[in-house]
């Protein structure tokens, strides 16, 4: 569950990035958060992430206040939310195996964990073969799964997705929202930050709107509504 | 924490010194470097210190040596007479057989030196105790006009002068160490700086994923130790063999009786391997805290 009270976020240099956010998603609920560049997207993500600090408000993260978190704390909060990014960000001198089993070493899990885990997320986003192969061998689309595989894999109650479909075409984009649909069917609420028209309109899931820091737009089975 | 994170960070920290071996070499030869030179002052003001300190315990008195072929009441006549004397606390005898003991006790190993000896070359004397060092000139001019004297000795000023230096030695000696200390801190931070820009991403996703900072630090913090605690051995080796070497050689070419001042091997050892091997690991923890401090900032 993830609630914002009347939060604002005004940068350094006096640029206001969010103003007056309120609102409430739901356990379980699969939100894509829209609108142009600059509306204040990448700053929600960072908020949620305490990447930032927001300026006024509050923030709840399943219940727990986490406005005035210590930054020591911060670590066991990111561990309750797994992170796909555009780019991937897979290490590539490490294998599939290797790059998931990552994310479970530095939370420091067992060994036995990490060998009966690993397969099993890697098995839900259909990539059990490709565990030996390095990431340079992989398509786009599978390199993302991989890294969808690695946020899930300690069992997060929310899912962020900055974009995960940018750098992929619409056929491998359509296979990444099977998985990350499969995922949110689990459980875990999703929220994904996306430009995806097509994908918007066709998922028909709840849509929040973005524009120069405030929601325009809360609709429940919501499209795109933009035209780029 | 547990083993096998531990087992992981060492690992990690030895990957990181692999990659940028380099840098590593560099960073070791300025921490040995910086830690020698430190040795060479340590070992200086040790050295002047312990001279100071034994010369002050023997010589913090006048000795008055006297004349061969005094008879017993001439001795003890100039006994009374200096006991007189304004400043004089004690006055003690010391025969010339007590005296030829008492060296060869303060020669320490090397006393069986002594025992070759044909005659005794020792002359009797008064040992003289001063209630301060101060009243030493005074003293010394009253002594001079007692008859039956053959020498005085007081050793004032080769005091004063050897605290002088010492003193002199520490100052500059500190302030060259704080220095090179800088200087292999900032060599190692550098070092440790291309580590983290090779595992910059690597970083990036522990935080995301929800990496303590101390499990991120841990091997770049190792690294920067193992770079300072490989300086340090190399410099303990140094001063090690240097310090035996110039023992050796005042002991063969010069005499007993410099050596005999100096501190041994083994002592001076001691002091250098703790010393360095915390200085080491503080300068190498010091300098990758340092470059790390900016990049944990996500």
């Amino acid at each position: 569950m993830i609630e914002m009270k009347g939060v604002n976020k005004v940068y350094q240099k006096g640029v206001q990035a969010l103003a007056n956010i309120n609102l409430k998603i739901e356990k379980g609920e699969f939100v894509f958060l829209v609108g142009p560049s600059g509306a204040g997207k990448s700053t929600f993500i960072k908020l949620l992430l305490k990447e930032e600090e927001p300026t006024e408000g509050q923030i709840n993260i399943d219940s727990q206040d986490i406005t005035n978190l210590s930054r020591r704390k911060v670590p066991y909060l990111r561990r309750n939310i797994g992170v796909i990014f555009q780019d991937f960000r897979l290490l590539p001198n490490k294998t599939v195996f290797e790059n998931v089993a990552f994310a479970m070493q530095i939370i420091e899990a067992s060994s036995k964990d990490i060998r009966r885990q690993v397969p099993m997320v890697l098995g839900m986003v259909g990539l059990s073969d490709r565990a030996s192969q390095y990431p340079h061998q992989l398509s786009g689309g599978e390199r993302q799964r991989v890294s969808i595989a690695r946020a899930i894999v300690n069992n997060p109650s929310i899912l962020i997705a900055d974009e995960p479909t940018g750098n992929l075409d619409p056929e491998t984009a359509w296979e990444i929202m099977k998985v990350l649909r499969q995922i949110n069917r689990r459980g875990t609420t999703v929220l994904m930050a996306t430009h995806a028209k097509e994908i918007v309109d066709v998922m028909q899931q709840r849509v929040i709107a973005l524009e120069r820091g405030k929601i325009v737009r809360d609709q429940q089975r919501g499209a795109y509504g933009y035209e780029d | 924490m547990k083993i096998r994170t531990v087992k992981y960070m060492f690992r990690q920290g030895l990957v990181g010194l692999w990659r940028n071996r380099g840098m590593s070499v560099a960073s070791i030869g300025s921490v040995a470097a910086s830690l020698v030179v430190l040795g060479l002052i340590i070992t200086l003001v040790l050295n002047i210190n312990n001279v100071a300190e034994l010369t002050q315990m023997q010589f913090d008195s006048i000795q008055v040596y006297l004349n061969e072929g005094l008879d017993q009441n001439e001795v003890q006549e100039i006994g009374q007479r200096i006991g007189s004397i304004d400043g004089v606390q004690l006055v003690e005898y010391e025969s010339k057989e007590q005296a030829l003991k008492n060296m060869k006790e303060r020669w320490g190993e090397q006393g069986y030196l002594l025992e070759y000896l044909e005659n005794n070359p020792l002359p009797n004397s008064f040992i003289i105790s001063m209630e301060t060092l101060e009243d030493a000139d005074g003293i010394v001019a009253e002594l001079q006009k007692l008859e039956g004297i053959d020498e005085i000795k007081y050793y004032k000023e080769i005091i004063e002068n050897l605290l002088k230096i010492a003193g002199f030695i520490r100052t500059v000696g500190l302030v060259l160490i704080l220095i090179l200390i800088l200087v292999a801190m900032f060599i190692i931070s550098n070092t440790i700086k291309l580590t983290l820009n090779a595992r910059r991403q690597e970083i990036n996703i522990m935080k995301y994923v929800g990496a303590t900072n101390w499990f991120i630090r841990w091997p770049f913090v190792l690294e920067g130790m193992a770079l300072g605690l490989s300086g340090a051995l190399i410099a303990v080796l140094v001063v090690y063999f240097g310090y035996q070497y110039t023992f050796q050689i005042i002991s063969d070419r010069f005499t007993v009786m410099v050596s005999a001042y100096m501190i041994g091997t083994r002592a001076m050892m001691h002091t250098t391997i703790s010393m360095f091997s915390v200085l080491g690991a503080g300068v190498g923890a010091l300098g990758s805290f340092i470059s790390l401090r900016k990049h944990l900032r996500v």
